[in-house]
């Protein structure tokens, strides 16, 4: 077990969690399961060279959810003193006793639980103080800032850094827990030329701040995008190519995802309804998920109902292997839990041999998309319509940056249509990929 | 407001044996340390939502979030703290680490306190009281009948109740004391419908600043027609246009574009820094003559309305463009204090372990003189949108996106077939310079805004007359 740096909190809280559960079945549940949170840490801002803000965060949580045979009700508090937690205990009560029976409702069933899982190096905390983050915030941002004559301004340089702890708990027996950390900074600039004006940033992310990248990488990082931006046009309304870059491909992923996730599929509210073992990608592609990685965003050795995570292919030879399912979700459609109760836990797609500039070269002629604006994805139709900026490609080189354009299609077509997947893998999520290039979309511009 | 006043050190300090003198002390302290300014926000929020699915009520939450935010100002420097322990060595740590920012800055004074004197927006109610559990229930599995009595074809419906008690207590270094007690409830409808396997969604939903109440008979028939009529129009939608058109836009809920392409530009933090395409442009034309936006907190009963803002400052009507000129930002006190000017009662946070931000409240343009009809009747080729999903914008290049979720084709001045949905896409500073008409039959939106910034989502409004706007980019599939 790791040990949370503190270890009285990391006690108490799995007290607590027994103990509620105890006075869940006083209470007359037949079924309970609890969670326990504490989570601690800072966030320091620093914009041309001056402190802006330093925020001191500290959370703790607990969530409850009770069963009276398959009635369930839910509550929360922030308060975790004995007196509120008994009212909280209570309120999750009431609700159960006026919700419907529902026969999928309950925990996940017990042969699922994680017995015993492998410690997955996740809990790096920083030996750091406020002083020393503004120090580094400063010293990226004066980098950036100095990059170019064109960096006229800076939205600042932010430094984060925090631990947390959960135990979660349920009345089959199964108690487990889990102390983690997350790092990070980021440097987000803006540019000016010809009265023109360009945001853009870059960051580094990891559990271990010994991973994170250097703040001279940042910056200049930050630095150019916000300088390619500079002096953007519109295209002309047409059908092409196109490669979102491996920064914003995941979210395709996560559409993906989003459309083979247990809720939408038995709301029918998903294109992807009834597409298990269809070719759903070219033959090409695998996709999986790999909870068990060390030190990865996205690991974990149980989900949010205590059952073991699965590394798995969800795609192999572009056929749908697998769904994306809690406990709930799998009764509904008659299958088994997937162990994603609370999402995914580290995705990856497998990638090609070509580098970014490779793929710009097979792509001959299209846009490059870095970043995409709005709302306008529907799941259930596969409808996809977003604002995109980016750059446009002739002749396998980038000759301008584009700018106040909308990339439309339908991610059925978009996912069949992928043409290759760059080895560029950006690591910096949960969900990760290479820059993925598309056959063909409509691009709405002039 | 006195009452307010009351409930609020009841429910906030009382019951923790903390008194407004201590609340002296810890500001004091703060100050004591080359400190200008200090703010306490103490928040209580209950919360509870029921879900329908299948034709039963299957899962309701109950949720307490409580705390206090520490926040020390010095010069541009923010220190902040905060904690869910409402307990004075609680708020004495937070105090200690908010205020150790301070190196170096003026030396505040402690003013004396004054309580503004505030208009009652909203009534100071408990919502989640104000119905039966069995009534909440009753509520939702009766949204779901009519939802498929409305038509075979609905296939699925899920709806959702959700109300929020919230009372806020605020003392600041300026002498500001306020308490405000917050009622809000929303409820939402999706109604899936199916025709020969092609499925396809309709989403409404409504709320206000007061109790489930509100959700009356008509109000609840109407937003069930409404959330099949779209899912049944979008059964039947052909492929949207890609390309620059003319669009008219339906009066309310498409006031998303004023919030969007204008709205967060005219932010007071953004323009501080320099970092919005409307910096400095103050009395300059922003839009097309008879274009009027405001940002107006006082609205009663609204979803984005605030008796105080969350630094204690009342709300106010903001005028943000006048005839096409722009005339003002939206300030919070940090940075209408470094802008040399005042709050317009626009610092709001997400809670108590949030920093108060310049933002929105309820925003919309004003009534112009032209009959909707007449608008779309001038357009010989184009889109008219009057439902969308959300919005995006880049403040700094101007860029703003909002996706349209129920869309139509104009041909020759009349609507002929509905189109899927599709995202617009414009330029923030022009886009309000291509309004040709405005329509005289302005409308709020029905009470379901959320706007995020920063990792904040606050409660907010919009709306607007019917609009024309000449040239828009339209992503849809068909060249």
């Amino acid at each position: 077990m790791v040990r949370y740096v503190d270890q009285h909190v990391q006690a108490e809280l799995q007290a607590l969690s027994t103990d509620i559960l105890q006075a869940a079945k006083q209470l007359g549940a037949t079924q309970a399961e609890v969670e326990l949170s504490h989570a601690s840490g800072f966030d320091v801002t620093v914009r041309l060279g001056k402190v802006e803000t330093v925020e001191h965060s500290r959370d703790k949580g607990i969530g409850i959810d009770v069963y009276f045979n398959q009635r369930k009700g839910s509550a929360s508090s922030t308060d975790t003193s004995k007196e509120s937690i008994a009212k909280t205990l209570q309120a999750a009560c009431d609700i159960a006793k006026s919700t419907s029976e529902d026969k999928c409702a309950g925990l996940a069933d017990p042969e699922f639980m994680a017995q015993d899982y492998p410690d997955l190096d996740l809990y790096h905390p920083w030996d750091t103080t406020p002083n020393d983050a503004i120090e580094l915030a400063t010293n990226c941002e004066a980098q950036a800032l100095e990059f170019d004559k064109r960096i006229v301004n800076s939205e600042g340089a932010t430094v984060s850094s925090h631990v947390g702890y959960f135990v979660y708990a349920n009345s089959h027996g199964f108690m487990g827990d889990c102390a983690t950390s997350r790092h990070s900074f980021s440097c987000c600039m803006i540019a000016q030329d010809d009265g023109n004006m360009q945001r853009d940033y870059d960051f580094t992310v990891a559990r271990d701040p010994q991973d994170l990248l250097t703040a001279k990488i940042v910056a200049q990082k930050a630095a150019e995008r916000t300088l390619k931006r500079l002096g953007g046009k519109r295209i002309k309304t047409c059908h092409a190519p196109v490669i979102f870059a491996a920064d914003i491909a995941n979210g395709l992923l996560s559409r993906f995802i989003a459309a083979i996730s247990g809720g939408n599929l038995y709301h029918k509210a998903s294109f992807l309804v009834d597409h298990l073992d269809k070719q759903v990608f070219p033959d090409f592609i695998t996709i999986s998920e790999q909870p068990y990685l060390k030190k990865a965003l996205g690991s974990a050795a149980f989900d949010a109902e205590g059952v073991k995570t699965n590394a798995h292919d969800l795609v192999t030879d572009g056929i749908l292997r697998s769904y994306v399912l809690d406990s709930y979700s799998a009764r509904r459609l008659g299958m088994k839990t997937t162990g994603n109760a609370g999402g995914i836990h580290n995705l990856r797609i497998n990638t090609g041999d070509l580098n970014f500039a490779e793929l710009i070269k097979k792509m001959h002629k299209g846009l490059v998309v870095t970043e995409l604006m709005g709302h306008g994805v529907n799941i259930i139709t596969g409808n996809y319509s977003q604002g995109a900026s980016g750059f446009w490609v002739e002749n396998g080189e980038i000759v301008h940056p584009v700018e106040e354009v909308t990339i439309a299609g339908n991610l059925r077509d978009m996912f069949r249509q992928l043409v290759a997947v760059g080895n560029d893998v950006d690591y910096r999520s949960n969900i990760c990929s290479g820059s993925i290039l598309l056959e063909q979309m409509t691009i709405a511009g002039e | 407001m006195k009452n307010t006043l009351v409930i609020a050190k009841k429910t906030l300090l009382e019951s923790a044996g903390i008194s407004e003198q201590d609340l002296q002390t810890v500001l004091g302290q703060i100050l004591g340390h080359k400190i200008d300014n200090a703010d306490l926000y103490f928040q209580s929020c209950w919360h509870e939502a029921w879900v329908l699915e299948d034709g039963k009520v299957k899962d309701g939450s109950y949720d307490i979030d409580r705390g206090v935010g520490v926040r020390a100002i010095s010069g541009e420097k923010t220190g902040f703290a905060y904690s869910d322990d409402i307990l004075l060595p609680a708020l004495t740590d937070a105090a200690n680490a908010a205020r150790s920012i301070a190196v170096s800055g003026g030396e505040g004074r402690l003013q004396t306190r004054s309580i503004p004197a505030i208009k009652e927006l909203y009534a100071p109610l408990n919502p989640l009281d104000s119905m039966s559990k069995q009534a909440k229930i009753a509520l939702l599995e009766r949204i779901d009948k009519e939802a498929r009595a409305q038509d075979p074809r609905v296939s699925q419906v899920i709806a959702s109740l959700s109300g929020v008690y919230e009372v806020v207590l605020i003392m600041a270094s300026d002498g500001a004391l306020g308490a405000d007690i917050r009622p809000l409830v929303r409820l939402n409808v999706n109604v899936i419908a199916e025709q020969d396997g092609h499925r396809e969604q309709g989403y409404t939903g409504g709320g206000a600043r007061t109790d489930y109440r509100f959700f009356d008979d008509a109000k609840v028939t109407h937003y069930v027609q409404q959330a099949v009529r779209q899912a049944l129009v979008n059964l039947d939608a052909k492929p949207a246009p890609a390309g620059v058109m003319p669009v008219v836009l339906g009066p309310g809920w498409p006031g998303v574009l004023l919030h969007e392409a204008i709205g967060h530009g005219l932010e007071g933090d953004f323009n501080r820094k320099g970092s919005s395409a409307f910096t400095g442009r103050i009395g300059e034309r922003v839009a097309a003559p008879g274009c009027t936006v405001v940002d107006n907190g006082t609205l009663p009963q609204r979803r984005g309305s605030l008796n105080i803002d969350d630094e204690g400052t009342p709300t106010q009507c903001t005028t943000l463009i006048e005839d096409g000129i722009l005339k003002n930002y939206m300030q919070d006190k940090l940075n209408a204090h470094l802008m040399g000017t005042a709050s317009t009662g626009n610092g709001r946070r997400e809670s108590y372990a949030h920093l108060p931000l310049p933002r929105m409240t309820n925003t919309y343009m004003l009534n112009g003189p032209y009959n909707p009809k007449e608008i779309i009747a001038s357009v010989e080729k184009g889109l008219y949108a009057v439902n969308f999903g959300g919005g995006q914008v880049d403040i700094t290049s101007g860029k703003f996106v909002f996706s349209a979720s129920e869309a139509y084709l104009i041909e020759n001045g009349k609507i002929t077939h509905p189109v899927k949905g599709a995202t617009l896409i414009g330029n923030g500073p022009d886009v309000l310079t291509k309004v040709s008409m405005i329509g005289n039959d302005l409308a709020l939106d029905e009470g379901v805004g959320i706007c995020g910034k920063e990792g904040q989502s606050v409660p907010v409004g919009v709306g607007q007359p019917t609009l024309k706007v000449d040239e828009l980019t339209v992503g849809g599939t068909q060249v």
